[in-house]
């Protein structure tokens, strides 16, 4: 009953706020906000009240197909648990902030709708007992993340990134669905309880395809690794996440950053026992995650879009949590889930607050100087840093990101792997230049005088694109307009929001600190940022973690638990030791030595110009898939079905027909009458004569 | 009582009393619609009798009627419906009203209108409900004549285009499957569906030719490709009461073919030629969805979705996997429901601004909020989204699908991605882009008229997503007893067993 109530309560908000919230602003708050504070309240309460055997609800029948059985289910273990709290507090927590947020907007009750929408999918994704309901859960959270980030669909570039995040995830989903058949192929259920224990029994089984052979359950896990690439915006996939910055920022906290992006290491977590019979799926995770981990770290080196440098943070850290996956370290992978949803939703909402303080100005080059006008969003954005940099004292105290971070590396580390070494060697790399985007973002926006010539010059670029922007919305190339942008879908700048009276170049006169509604959700998980690491780093990855998990994740080849706290000092202190050096160079590049930047900007311009263009995946991805896609439909329809089948099909024989004489070209251009006669006393004929037949030789 | 015959002839019988009334022309028909509208309603009421007496824990034939036709040609009447058939049945009965209702603004001809629909509907329940070889084909056939000629008449400028390709890619496939059906009968000595399909036994090579003889006919019905290209052309021209129909019910005649009498009949053929369908599907579906991606024509772009969902249905078939024949049945229902609402979402505006361009269109949002809601739960379904009806089909065909071949599954899949492209592409075109002149800014919203057809064709589409049990707890023992009846269990297994060897 309890469990039930959390999945249903976001659901039921969803529908009241929707339904009975379009003409009042209040009660569209309210009916979201109290179901999603409930919510959230009765999942603390699951999380200390829950028993050693997994909770189990079945609802009803959902898909009765022969051996492919499945019910939706409310299943509610140490994992589901996690997430239940995870998703239900953030939740909780931004929409509280939206109610300040969104207070200008003209639809709060879709908006808010939408929100709970999602919270509840995302709760149907966490708690499924079996892999269909997982799939509704995880296409439902792609379609709320495709309806909120379209949500200003007065915006082009936002409707561009809405549907480019559900066909990015669509990509993703056909690995997940066909790792789903797979699934079904080798165990003949779809059902986590009966599948996860035999996991071993299949690990020998091959698949036969052109000749060569394959292991099938690493070809499943493969799939379904494709599957959590798409949601968790793994490099190659991650192309929808920087775009789907064009939402509200409430948005990008609850689902781009703390919860829907993580449903890919969720999911490898649910099914660690399966991942941990597929050596070679999980070593390709691992790679994978390292790679996203310093990719995305080294873009947003050179970011200037406020929100867009938080997102590509989003997708390193996914980065770190898979490669913990990677090397079997599923406790560390969930312990950073938990955290980074913490600080990382303190980030973007207070980035939020930033913005909404400058009316909708995103680009960090206009800002500066910000610290003493807006105090708590600079607290708030220092606080979200320093635990995502990972700062502390070993042994005495550290912010979140220090314990879950440091326990990433140190499994790493344990893996004693080439993978694991490799992993590691490019975590901590990834750890300086997590330390460095991060200090260069706070500097620019809260302590560096504003460069006001820079900051007009900006404007104006913003303003000219703006308006090229509305020109081609109105002119008559649609179709084009909708390649291109679904091409490259990277319309930067052009479509924020800009207001005349923005940020004014004389110091931000105007500029005033967010409401308390908006303050308090960041100071509820500044809590969590602080706290979450010290309070649970045992339960989760330390002497308890046996007690914690029980048989929720696989931790039968855990590196960390397996090292038995035998970790040398040198491998605990790097990940601090690397966030310094970030923390020093940044420090060095922005205060004392500025015009070194400038040298090195122009000394290695073509670098720059290759970070700036996100290592140029949108770019490339035009060419290959998108613009093709548009170009072979013509060919096929064109030379295809115009000038192939139809010229040598039905007009041929029509010409053919027309050119046999003048009585069937009256039939051709004819009455339609006539057809319908001529068909149907043809049919008599036919059928006279042929019954005829038939009969007269039957007898 | 007789009840599948109520079903079937009760429309006839309205056509009859239509034909009776006589008045001033505006009366005449304004009657017409509201008795149409009756007798299509009651007619619907059977059908859901039918389908809630129906019992769930037998497969067979149920309902069955049989009566002495024409002896002396060996001809009898016989009806039944089973798993396989009902859900078609009710289809036909729900959508007929739902057409009714949309085209309460015809101005021309409106009785000549009513009439026509009516007879379709009783022609399409027919080929469901008919148990004798040729009672079918009389149905079956007798379909195309009234679609003809609400073509014809009702339709677009490039109408006579339209129906001569139509006519012709039928004809030759009717020609040949009746040919099949002969000799069906001829080698069987019985025109008994019933009888044939637990007894039918053709040899080797001429249940080949045969095969081939019913995939002309049901492959062209369905549309598969590269004999689909009417189908666009018929969709364009046609009214929008046509269209609806076409792709709601018309189409599955061609699945209900291959799954009555391809695959019972003809197991060894089935199994022999799987593989040109599966080749057949997969291009269709990648082909057909990157075609739909660059039209510019509303309804050209629903014509070519319906191609390539359709390619989900024909995988599905062949695959002989209990998943793979349930969820093309499920996708044939589904898509009737959605398709025909997607006809008739773009029905709304033709009948706004009399054009089916997506450039005319835009920023619908803001002045016909209602339409984009019902835009978008289509929409969804359209893009097989898990919580519609679009979902469960697809998904159980992609199970069906890896169990046959891999890369089978892989294109089939493939759809989901495409499907997605092109339906938001459109829905942001014409729902969200920024309008392309003052036009679309006068646009009225859905009248409440439009909203009776539309929402429950909504709520079937969510409910059948998220409870599918409903439909499969109907079909789910035919389709075991299809694929367990013993030619095509022994058959198809012996030839996994000699694939493996």
């Amino acid at each position: 009953m309890l469990v039930a109530l959390v999945v249903f309560l976001p659901l039921f908000g969803a529908l009241a706020s929707g339904t009975f919230g379009r003409r009042n602003r209040s009660l569209a708050n309210g009916l979201a906000v109290v179901p999603m504070v409930l919510s959230a309240f009765l999942a603390v309460v699951v999380w200390l009240t829950l028993p050693e055997t997994p909770i189990r609800q079945e609802l009803f029948p959902f898909i009765q197909s022969g051996g492919f059985a499945v019910s939706w289910a409310i299943y509610v273990d140490r994992l589901t648990a996690v997430m239940f709290c995870v998703v239900t507090l953030v939740s909780a927590a931004v929409h509280v902030y939206a109610v300040g947020y969104m207070q200008e907007d003209a639809s709060p009750s879709r908006f808010m709708a939408y929100l709970s929408l999602f919270t509840f999918f995302m709760l149907a994704l966490v708690s499924a007992d079996n892999f269909v309901q997982m799939f509704f859960g995880w296409e439902g959270v792609g379609l709320a993340s495709y309806l909120l980030i379209g949500f200003w669909h007065h915006k082009p570039a936002a409707n561009a990134a809405a549907v480019k995040a559900f066909v990015v995830n669509r990509v993703g989903d056909l690995g997940f669905a066909l790792g789903i058949a797979g699934i079904f192929v080798l165990f003949g259920s779809v059902v986590f309880e009966e599948i996860l224990p035999l996991a071993a029994d299949v690990a020998e089984v091959q698949w036969h395809f052109a000749g060569l052979s394959f292991d099938a359950l690493t070809v499943t896990c493969l799939l379904l690794f494709i599957g959590a690439m798409g949601k968790s915006a793994q490099l190659g996939l991650h192309v929808w996440l920087p775009d789907a910055m064009e939402g509200p920022t409430p948005v990008s906290a609850l689902i781009h950053a703390a919860t829907m992006v993580t449903a890919g290491v969720f999911m490898v977590c649910r099914l660690s026992p399966l991942f941990a019979e597929a050596p070679f799926a999980l070593e390709v995770i691992a790679v994978l995650g390292a790679l996203t981990a310093f990719f995305a770290a080294s873009v947003a080196l050179v970011q200037n879009d406020i929100k867009r440098i938080i997102a590509y943070s989003t997708c390193s850290q996914l980065g770190y949590m898979f490669f913990a996956a990677g090397v079997s370290a599923y406790g560390a992978a969930m312990f950073h889930l938990a955290t980074h949803a913490f600080f990382k939703a303190l980030l973007f909402l207070g980035a939020g607050s930033v913005i909404t303080a400058l009316h909708h100005q995103q680009d960090i080059r206009s800002m500066g100087g910000l610290a003493k006008k807006l105090p708590w969003s600079c607290a708030a954005l220092w606080l979200g840093s320093l635990a995502l940099i990972g700062v502390g004292v070993p042994g005495v105290f550290g912010l979140a990101g220090f314990y879950s971070k440091d326990a990433i590396i140190e499994s790493a580390w344990a893996a004693h792997s080439p993978i694991g070494s490799f992993a590691m060697a490019v975590g901590l790399v990834a750890a300086v230049l997590t330390a460095f985007y991060s200090l260069r973002l706070l500097l620019l926006v809260f302590h560096l005088p504003q460069d006001t010539a820079l900051a007009a010059s900006v404007r104006a670029e913003q303003a000219a694109a703006q308006l090229d922007g509305e020109h081609s919305a109105h002119g008559a190339h649609h179709h084009e307009d909708a390649k291109e942008a679904d091409a490259s879908g990277a319309h930067g700048l052009d479509s924020h929001e800009l207001d005349s009276h923005g940020s004014d170049s004389h110091g931000f006169a105007g500029v005033r600190e967010s409401p308390m509604v908006m303050l308090l959700p960041l100071a509820f998980l500044a809590l969590g940022a602080i706290f979450s690491g010290v309070f649970y780093h045992h339960e989760f990855v330390g002497d308890h973690a046996h007690e914690f998990w029980g048989d929720a994740i696989s931790l039968a080849h855990d590196p960390l638990l397996e090292a038995h706290g035998k970790i040398p000092f040198w491998v605990k202190v790097s990940p601090l030791v690397a966030g310094a050096i970030g923390i020093a160079l940044a420090l060095w590049l922005f205060m004392r030595n500025t015009a070194l930047r400038t040298t090195l900007a122009t000394r290695f311009a073509g670098l720059h110009r290759f970070l700036l263009h996100k290592w140029f995946f949108d770019e490339l991805y035009a060419r290959l898939f998108v613009r093709p896609a548009w170009r072979v439909g013509e060919i096929f329809f064109h030379g295809g079905d115009k000038n192939t089948i139809d010229r040598w099909g039905p007009d041929g024989v029509s010409s053919l027909m027309a050119r046999s004489g003048a009585r069937l070209r009256k039939l051709q251009t004819g009455y339609l009458y006539h057809y319908a006669l001529w068909m149907l006393l043809g049919l008599v004929l036919l059928m006279g004569w042929i019954l005829f037949s038939t009969t007269a030789g039957a007898n | 009582m007789p009840l599948l015959s109520l079903i079937t002839f009760l429309p006839l019988l309205g056509v009859l009393f239509l034909l009776l009334v006589r008045g001033e022309e505006r009366t005449v028909e304004s009657n017409a619609f509201w008795m149409a509208l009756w007798v299509s309603l009651v007619t619907l009421f059977l059908a859901l009798l039918a389908w809630f007496t129906y019992d769930r824990t037998l497969g067979g034939f149920q309902f069955v009627e049989e009566r002495e036709w024409l002896p002396a040609l060996g001809l009898s009447y016989r009806l039944g419906v089973d798993g396989i058939s009902l859900p078609f049945v009710v289809l036909s009965a729900l959508l007929t009203p739902i057409v009714i209702v949309a085209s309460r603004m015809i101005q021309e001809r409106a009785r000549t209108y009513m009439i026509l629909f009516l007879v379709l509907e009783t022609l399409m329940i027919g080929s469901f409900c008919a148990l004798d070889l040729f009672l079918f084909y009389i149905f079956f056939e007798g379909v195309l004549i009234p679609m003809f000629l609400i073509i014809g008449i009702w339709g677009g400028p490039r109408r006579i285009y339209a129906t001569f390709k139509f006519f012709l890619y039928t004809l030759a496939g009717s020609l040949l499957m009746l040919l099949a059906l002969l000799a069906l009968r001829h080698t069987q000595g019985t025109s008994d569906i019933t009888w044939l399909l637990e007894n039918a036994q053709v040899v080797s090579g001429l249940q080949h030719w045969m095969w081939l003889a019913f995939f002309a006919s049901f492959a062209v019905k369905i549309p598969m490709w590269p004999v689909h290209t009417w189908l666009p052309d018929a969709h364009v021209e046609a009214p929008t009461g046509g269209s609806v129909i076409l792709a709601g019910v018309l189409l599955k005649l061609g699945g209900y073919g291959f799954l009555r009498f391809s695959v019972p009949m003809l197991p060894e053929a089935s199994v022999d030629f799987a593989p040109l369908i599966f080749a057949l599907s997969a291009v269709a579906i990648v082909y057909a969805s990157l075609v739909a991606l660059v039209q510019e024509d509303m309804k050209k772009m629903i014509a070519y979705s319906s191609v390539a969902h359709m390619g989900f249905v024909t995988a599905g078939i062949f695959t002989f996997t209990r998943e793979g024949v349930e969820g093309a049945i499920f996708q044939m229902v589904s898509h009737g429901l959605i398709s025909a609402a997607l006809f008739l979402i773009v029905g709304v505006v033709y009948d706004r601004r009399h054009s089916r361009k997506i450039s005319d269109y835009g920023g619908l949002v803001n002045t016909m909020p209602r339409y984009a809601v019902v835009f978008m739960v289509f929409m969804l379904g359209s893009v097989g989204l898990p919580g519609t009806s679009g979902f469960i089909g697809e998904f159980l065909v992609i199970m069906g699908s890896f169990q046959a071949s891999g890369l089978l599954a892989f294109f089939v899949a493939s759809g989901m991605v495409l499907g997605a492209l092109y339906m938001l592409s459109l829905y942001r075109r014409v729902i969200f882009a920024a309008p392309s002149d003052g036009e679309s800014a006068k646009m009225e919203d859905l009248s409440p008229r439009e909203l009776a057809f539309f929402v429950p064709l909504a709520v079937l589409v969510l409910l059948l997503g998220i409870a599918p049990t409903l439909l499969t707890s109907v079909s789910g023992l035919t389709v075991d007893l299809l694929l367990e009846s013993e030619p095509l269990f022994s058959l198809f297994h012996d030839s996994t067993a000699a694939g493996e060897g």
